[in-house]
């Protein structure tokens, strides 16, 4: 009569039945690829993944963008929530709650893909009969489920530089103390997986929409040797041009319209090497994209359902105007990439609560190239797709690679720079020179190109703009005009609930 | 006449006496031949009578020395003596009563009178009832010194014949005070019994069994309906608020049915569940909630309720072992008498209730000049013209009628109780509203001469319930009073901020009386509770008995949510139309053997009890999309979901007493639950108690003024499995819903994910101390018990962080640190004033407690703060509580406040408690805690003739409440983007500007919330007889919550969690009621 005591949840499945059945391995990979999108079982909130605090705070996208952009000159956020100021003010602590919930995302991620390629290796694939066209598909599942492995631990690297937890596969799931690894062990280790699976990634444009391929796998190297130097002490920049030019030979093609990047049918777009996928009726939640269409909105804007497709405005995002100044002019009408709202607006900021002051830039829309509302009815939650890669970056990052004495052509590298600036320019009004083209320039492009899509902080340390004193901006380090900040900023802190969770961790040392 | 009902009046003394089961019963004829073998003397009787009385004797004569002492113990309690006339004992119906009291008096003997031959005898009839002017039947009437006597009949009528002169008639009936009446020259008596309180106090209910109250080694408090908190109660945890030590009882909010926050002793978790384990009519009851009710124990009639038994300290509560860490509230439920003859009660309940306070903010002309100073100048243009009280607007004078009719008495000598009621019960909150139609049928028959007893409870419940937005209190704080209600617009006429563009303002609070009066959230919700109880004594060996209980617990629970596309939050999305329901079963079945044995010859008894238990919880949870008023799906409806916990165990107790005086009892649970892992899921709970009868020493004896003391010692290990999660430790995979759906290429995956797990989860423990001192002064009146108490919880079930990377969640529920407990529980009942005319009764009772966390997770890393708890209003994510080794649980955590030299805060400027030039979140402290250092409760009950008056006061010393209305009253929190907000009038003490959200976490806004409230005064008049005697009545008038003396600046200190964020507020009530009965 003691049997009673062995309950199942009847509608749930339990590790043993679930990869019996090959039709389930699809949808635990969706769940690896839908942990940057939302944040649960349940859209768009309510069956958390991880806890602890918001849910929609808990967003890896939203977080990963949130500290990517907001100690740079890029934004400023006008909410009061506890820890976020400390983020444009730069003085967070090893408590600040989206510091964690960052930490927190990214070694789910990394437990969530560990367990997938624990339970898809060949020997247990063979083991419960999967063969033949089904185990190859796993396979590619298998490669895949590494490349998001490799892209978080790379986040992780970016984010919290070395002594982070390292666990793979190989470890059990359970109560154990990852031990930390160096950033160099890190970096050998992301650049290793993304080499090995290059092969068995789907070629380069052939796989499905959202799923990440060999391109992809490239871009994320270039990426990772870009700031070499800053993980490890030693450039890579040689490599970066490799990857660099692997991708831009992969028949990639930049969008038109500059606009159309950010739009709900961006998945249309073929400048696009790897999205995080939305879709209002379908994938909804409080951070990611809901947060990137509604946050710079604000009652200043009129038409927000006409327009912008979304059904009100947060009034909390805007940029500062070192971003507003690299703009030959603000409407746009030059470089149409200069995407502001201006009207009701300063452009300085005095007090970074007040909505009003500092232009929200207005890329992200949840209406479609031809000016259709996205699919959701009151346009709550949108459809347009995240561009985490694309290929505007890796030419410029060809580009910066080469101008670091990388290798690669240096006229290819001019090409690739002034082909964006068509585009902005539709013409060639904004076509640069040879000598043009320097490093400056190349970041303040990048800002010009990229702003608002999480590159910026890791721009800046690259070029070791992000703490000193030598490059300012409005409230960097907490004063309305700017002030640099202490080196050790560069990286976040170890969140203070995982040390203490792991004896093993060892807190940054500035930072205690 | 004579003895003619005298079997009757032996039973019930046999069913009185039963909890001294070291007798077994036998006719008057089998004990007089007994003692006439053993003594060698001889007897006189009358034979049939002797064959038709039961006596309750020892169930063996070894040891007995002494005949006469013997025969004092056997007859007595039949209502019998005997004299003693040239060595034959003559047996003969006592004159005094029996011995309920333990009152051992004999009637002088006196020859029969030759007086009384020459006198005519009188006639002399009456009826005797009880208080409520029933008729008692069985009750002794005796002609004072004779041996003449009668008793009543089932209506409670009697004839006797008494001497013309001086007769003395004396009425006695077991657990009723006798009564001498004087015949004079009257030929009617009607006599009135009353109840002797103390006689019914006598036996407590314990876990699977009762104990006689001087018996008892651990802290359990009996509270009976005399006891009761009164007036418009209609949760049964309200009824005995403030009248326990070591339990606080916190309403959470004022809405009708609400649940309220019960602790014993200060609970002893972090994560997992404070609540203690209710255990009804022996059937233990989930405590999780049930889907369309506020609170699972409103379905509950409290009218139905005979008793608590509130088990505190773990040797009484570790019989429940896995689920009795938090103590243990059992609740007896009322039954039909035996011999009990048709008895009709009706009661009627009118309570009026309203909202005494509303939180002052700024208006007015106030408010304007506020606006225009601190209101950005586009926004200025906003200020209406209307001056509009949004708080009043939202409450309303609330009526509510509580009918209940009861029908109890015996039907072929099967007593049973029906009792219907119907509670409509209108909130102080407009459109809020629960109705409550509950009925039960109680069986309480015997069979086999006494030796099977059979108990059967069936109670259901309907209940509806319409919820309202308890958000709006809050809106309507800050809401723009310069705005009008309404406007003529596509919300519903109700003014609503909207854009230049007329396209609603998504950031805006919403119209609060929109939002009550355009929700519709209604529920229906069902429950029974019952259980067949089959006691079998064994005719072999009466001493032991078999117990089988079989109880259910079912609940449904379903309700519809309804906004129409007029209500502004969801105009966009054309409205909304949800749904829910949830199925609940849980199925007990529980076996003992009981076996109790009196060892005169070692003057021991012992009392040994061992059983099995299962029980069965199971939840589903139909699933059903959202739509909007179109019938288009707004969200799909995700996969049901279904919940399962079985709970299986294996009990013993032993109770011994030696001499009466030492009293000893161990018990041993051991519990399988399915929420763990065949490695870990079997704990084991064992306790071990003594007492010390202090009184009954010989040295005591010439110390008068003492009339009891007791010591007692306990010790006791007990559990904790109720954390929310079913399978904590299982791997599994759960699907998404549809909008959590992934696209891969052309198709939406629902994703599978697979959820975090702890396999080696186990049992929380927690240890407790308890030392007692049980006191009676004066012939007890004066009487009292001191409790200090230590528990210490280990492996303290915690949600906590997991390293990073080693599981598939960042925070799971395990085993981690432990928490303590160490406290004073007091409690002082004065009989102030007993006589005929007047009785006042005092209690007092206060309780000492204090927590500590004492271990946080494997490392004991010093620079880690603790785990944040407790959300507040203002920003998201941020937190006002700590919980840190060394501080107790919920401690705030704040910065703190640096003051004027007039006292007043200065704004932002807190203190650099760590020196580093920088006021960071590393300047936090932690400074008090939301639970008070001592509660108490003051009880006052005082009845004079026909009147009675009574009050409860109750009162917190030591919590502290955030104020999170009072910290979000800056001026520029008037200003939003397109819309303005008032803020509370706290601001004129602070002034406080800036939105910086630093000011939340002031310490300024902590407050010390003592309080003392009266929760209850009481004001009853018996009628007696009315209606040609056909009924009795009584009137009583109650006002309830109707004084609160706190310091605290809020609306109300008594505030569960601590965290004061605009509830659903307390009302005044006041009630008339009437009681009649037939």
């Amino acid at each position: 009569c003691h049997d009673d005591l062995d309950q199942v949840p009847p509608y749930d499945l339990t590790s043993a039945t679930v990869y019996e059945d090959f039709s389930n391995y699809k949808q635990v990979l969706g769940k690896l690829y839908a942990g940057y999108a939302v944040t649960g079982q349940q859209g768009p909130a309510g069956d958390p993944d991880i806890s602890g605090g918001d849910e929609g705070f808990s967003s890896y996208l939203r977080q990963y963008w949130q500290l990517q952009e907001l100690p740079t000159d890029e934004a400023v956020i006008g909410w009061g929530d506890a820890g976020l100021p400390d983020l444009i003010e730069m003085d967070w602590t090893p408590n600040n709650q989206f510091v964690r919930a960052m930490f927190s995302r990214i070694y789910y991620q990394v437990a969530l893909t560990n367990e997938f390629i624990r339970e898809t290796t060949d020997e247990r694939l063979s083991s419960r009969g999967i063969s033949g066209a089904n185990l190859e598909l796993a396979q590619e599942y298998r490669a895949e489920a590494r490349f998001l492995r490799a892209l978080s631990y790379w986040h992780a690297l970016d984010l919290y530089g070395g002594g982070v937890p390292f666990v793979t596969e190989e470890d059990p799931v359970g109560a154990f103390f990852p031990e930390p690894i160096s950033g160099e062990e890190l970096f050998n280790y992301i650049e290793s997986e993304l080499l090995a699976i290059e092969n068995t990634l789907v070629p380069a444009r052939q796989n499905e929409y959202a799923r990440a391929d060999q391109a992809a796998a490239w871009t994320l190297l270039t990426k990772l040797y870009m700031n070499a130097e800053v993980y490890t002490g030693q450039p890579r920049y040689t490599d970066a041009v490799t990857y660099a030019q692997r991708v831009i030979d992969a028949g990639y093609t930049l969008e038109e319209e500059y606009l159309h990047l950010f739009l709900a049918d961006n998945h249309t777009s073929n400048e696009i090497i790897f999205p995080i996928a939305f879709d209002g009726l379908r994938t909804q939640t409080y951070g990611g994209m809901t947060y990137l269409t509604h946050a710079p909105l604000g009652p200043t804007i009129d038409d927000l359902r006409t327009e912008f497709g979304v059904d009100g405005g947060w009034a909390g995002l805007r940029t500062t105007p070192a971003i507003v100044n690299l703009f030959p002019d603000v409407t746009g009408t030059i470089d149409e990439r200069a995407i502001f709202h201006i009207a009701g607006h300063t452009l300085e900021i005095d007090d970074i609560s007040q909505y009003t002051e500092g232009y929200p830039i207005t890329k992200y829309r949840n209406v479609t190239s031809t000016g259709q509302p996205g699919s959701h009815p009151t346009g709550a939650f949108p459809d347009t797709d995240y561009p985490m890669f694309r290929l505007a970056d890796v030419y410029l990052m060809y580009a910066e690679a080469v101008l670091r004495g990388g290798g690669g052509d240096a006229g290819a590298a001019l090409q690739y720079v002034n082909q964006l600036r068509q585009r902005a320019y539709d013409g060639d009004a904004g076509n640069i020179s040879a000598n043009q083209l320097t490093l400056e320039f190349i970041l303040d492009e990048r800002a010009r190109e990229l702003n608002w899509e999480a590159h910026r902080r890791t721009d800046l340390i690259r070029y070791g703009l992000l703490t000193s004193g030598e490059y300012l901006w409005a409230w960097k380090g907490g004063v309305p005009g700017g002030r640099g900040v202490q080196e050790f900023r560069r990286f976040y802190p170890l969140p203070s609930v995982d040390v203490i969770a792991n004896p093993n961790l060892v807190q940054n040392p500035d930072y205690r | 006449q004579g003895l003619s009902n005298s079997e009757l009046q032996v039973e019930l003394a046999a069913n009185y006496s039963r909890n001294k089961p070291s007798y077994v019963n036998k006719s008057l004829n089998e004990v007089l031949t007994d003692l006439r073998s053993k003594f060698g003397i001889q007897f006189s009787f009358s034979a049939d009578v002797a064959e038709s009385i039961q006596l309750r004797v020892p169930a063996s004569l070894e040891g007995e020395k002494d005949a006469e002492a013997l025969l004092n113990k056997v007859l007595l309690p039949a209502g019998l003596n005997y004299k003693k006339v040239n060595e034959v004992y003559i047996i003969q119906k006592a004159v005094a009563a029996p011995a309920a009291k333990g009152e051992r008096s004999f009637a002088p003997e006196r020859p029969a009178s030759e007086s009384r031959r020459v006198q005519a005898d009188v006639t002399v009839t009456g009826q005797v009832t009880d208080e409520t002017g029933v008729g008692l039947p069985g009750v002794t009437v005796v002609l004072q010194g004779t041996s003449r006597g009668t008793s009543t009949d089932y209506e409670g009528n009697y004839t006797i014949a008494v001497p013309s002169t001086d007769a003395t008639l004396v009425f006695s009936y077991i657990g009723y005070t006798n009564q001498e009446v004087q015949v004079g020259n009257q030929t009617t008596i009607n006599v009135t019994m009353s109840e002797d309180a103390e006689a019914l106090e006598e036996v407590v209910i314990v876990g699977y069994g009762t104990q006689r109250k001087s018996d008892l080694t651990g802290t359990v408090t009996a509270v009976s309906e005399e006891e009761f908190q009164r007036g418009n109660i209609q949760t049964p945890e309200q009824l005995i608020a403030g009248k326990v030590a070591g339990v606080q009882i916190t309403s959470s909010s004022g809405a009708p049915g609400a649940g309220s926050q019960i602790r014993i002793r200060g609970g002893s978790s972090l994560s997992a569940s404070n609540d203690p384990l209710v255990v009804i009519d022996g059937v233990p009851v989930d405590n999780q909630g049930i889907s369309g009710t506020a609170n699972p124990l409103s379905l509950i009639n409290p009218n139905d309720i005979e008793s608590f038994n509130i088990l505190r300290d773990a040797s009484a509560t570790a019989i429940y072992g896995s689920r009795a860490s938090n103590g243990v509230i059992i609740i007896t439920t009322k039954k039909g008498e035996a011999g009990q003859k048709l008895r009709v009660n009706f009661s009627s309940l009118a309570s009026l209730s309203y909202n005494p306070r509303t939180i002052d903010v700024l208006r007015g002309d106030e408010y304007r000049a506020a606006v225009n100073q601190y209101a950005s100048p586009g926004n200025r243009e906003l200020l209406g013209e209307a001056n509009t009280d949004w708080q009043e607007l939202l409450y309303r004078n609330a009526w509510s009628f509580d009918n209940n009719l009861s029908v109890s008495g015996t039907i072929k000598s099967i007593p049973y109780r029906v009792s219907v009621g119907y509670l409509d019960q209108d909130g102080v909150l407009l459109n809020s509203n629960m109705k409550r139609a509950s009925g039960a049928v109680t069986l309480n028959p015997t069979f086999l001469d006494d030796h099977l007893k059979v108990n059967l409870n069936v109670r259901g419940v309907q209940s509806e319930h319409r919820f309202v937005d308890e958000g709006a209190v809050g809106t309507a704080v800050n809401f723009d009073p310069t705005q009008p209600v309404y406007a003529d617009n596509e919300f519903g006429g109700y003014f609503e901020w909207v854009g230049d563009d007329g396209i609603i303002n998504l950031l805006a609070p919403r119209n609060p009386l929109s939002t009550l009066e355009q929700t519709d959230n209604t529920s229906n919700v069902s429950r029974s509770i019952g259980n067949l109880q089959l006691d079998y004594k064994f005719h072999f060996l009466p001493a032991l008995r078999a117990n089988l209980n079989l109880g259910y617990d079912v609940s449904q629970g379903e309700g519809e949510i309804i906004l129409p596309a007029t209500l502004a939050s969801v105009y966009l999305q054309g409205g909304s139309r949800s749904q829910y329901e949830q199925n609940k079963t849980n199925n007990l079945l529980d076996f003992y053997l009981n076996y109790t044995e009196e060892y005169e010859a070692i003057r021991s008894r012992v009392d040994l009890t061992a059983g099995y238990s299962y029980q069965k919880f199971n939840t589903e949870v139909p699933a059903f999309p959202t739509l909007n008023m179109e019938g288009d799906t707004i969200t799909q409806a995700p996969r049901p979901n279904e919940f399962t916990n079985v709970l299986i165990s294996y009990f013993g107790r032993l109770n011994y007493t030696f001499r009466d005086k030492y009293l000893f009892t161990a018990t041993l649970r051991r519990d399988g639950s399915s929420r763990f892992s065949p490695d870990t899921r079997w704990g084991m709970f064992p306790a071990l108690a003594l007492a010390w009868r202090i009184a009954d020493e010989p040295f005591m004896q010439g110390i008068e003024a003492l009339s009891d003391l007791k010591l007692r010692l306990g010790y006791g290990l007990t559990g904790q499995q109720d954390i929310g999660s079913y399978y904590p430790y299982l791997p599994r995979y759960a699907y998404s819903n549809a909008e959590a759906s992934y696209q891969l290429g052309d198709q939406f995956y629902r994703t599978l994910r697979p959820a975090g797990y702890d396999e080696n989860i186990k049992w929380e423990e927690t240890e407790t101390y308890n030392i007692g001192l049980d006191f009676g002064v004066l012939n007890n009146k004066f009487s009292g018990t001191v409790d200090f108490y230590y528990r210490r919880t280990n492996d303290l079930l915690a949600f906590v962080n997991v390293p990073a990377g080693a599981n598939l969640t960042n925070q799971l529920f395990t085993n981690v640190g432990s928490l303590e407990n160490r406290g004073v529980e007091f409690a002082l009942n004065y009989a102030a004033i007993s006589n005929e005319n007047l009785t006042w009764d005092l209690g007092f009772n206060a309780t000492y407690n204090q927590n500590e966390i004492t271990s946080l997770g494997q490392a004991a890393d010093p620079s880690f703060p603790g785990y944040l708890v407790g959300g507040i209003g203002g920003g998201v994510g941020n937190t006002i509580q700590i919980n840190s080794v060394g501080y107790p649980r919920n401690s705030f955590y704040v910065y703190k406040q640096v003051y004027t030299e007039d006292g007043a805060p200065i704004e932002r400027l807190y203190a650099d408690l760590t020196e580093d030039g920088s006021v960071t979140d590393e300047d936090f402290y932690r400074y008090q805690s939301p639970d008070p250092d001592v509660f108490l409760g003051f009880t006052s009950q005082l009845n004079y003739r026909n009147w009675n008056f009574g009050f409860v006061f109750r009162g917190n010393i030591g919590n502290y409440v955030y104020n999170n209305i009072a910290a979000n009253a800056f001026y520029n929190n008037l200003d939003w983007p397109g819309y303005l907000l008032t803020i509370p009038a706290s601001v004129r003490e602070t002034n406080f500007v800036s939105e910086e959200s630093e000011r939340l976490f002031s310490d300024y806004f902590v407050e010390n919330a003592s309080f003392l409230r009266l929760d209850n005064i009481n004001l009853g008049y018996d009628f007696g007889r009315i209606m040609n005697d056909k009924a009795s009545l009584r009137l009583s008038a109650t006002g309830q919550n109707l004084l609160v003396i706190t310091n605290y600046s809020g609306l109300d200190p008594e505030v569960a969690g601590g965290i004061d964020n605009a509830f659903y507020p307390r009302p005044r009530i006041f009630s008339l009621g009437l009681n009649l009965s037939l």
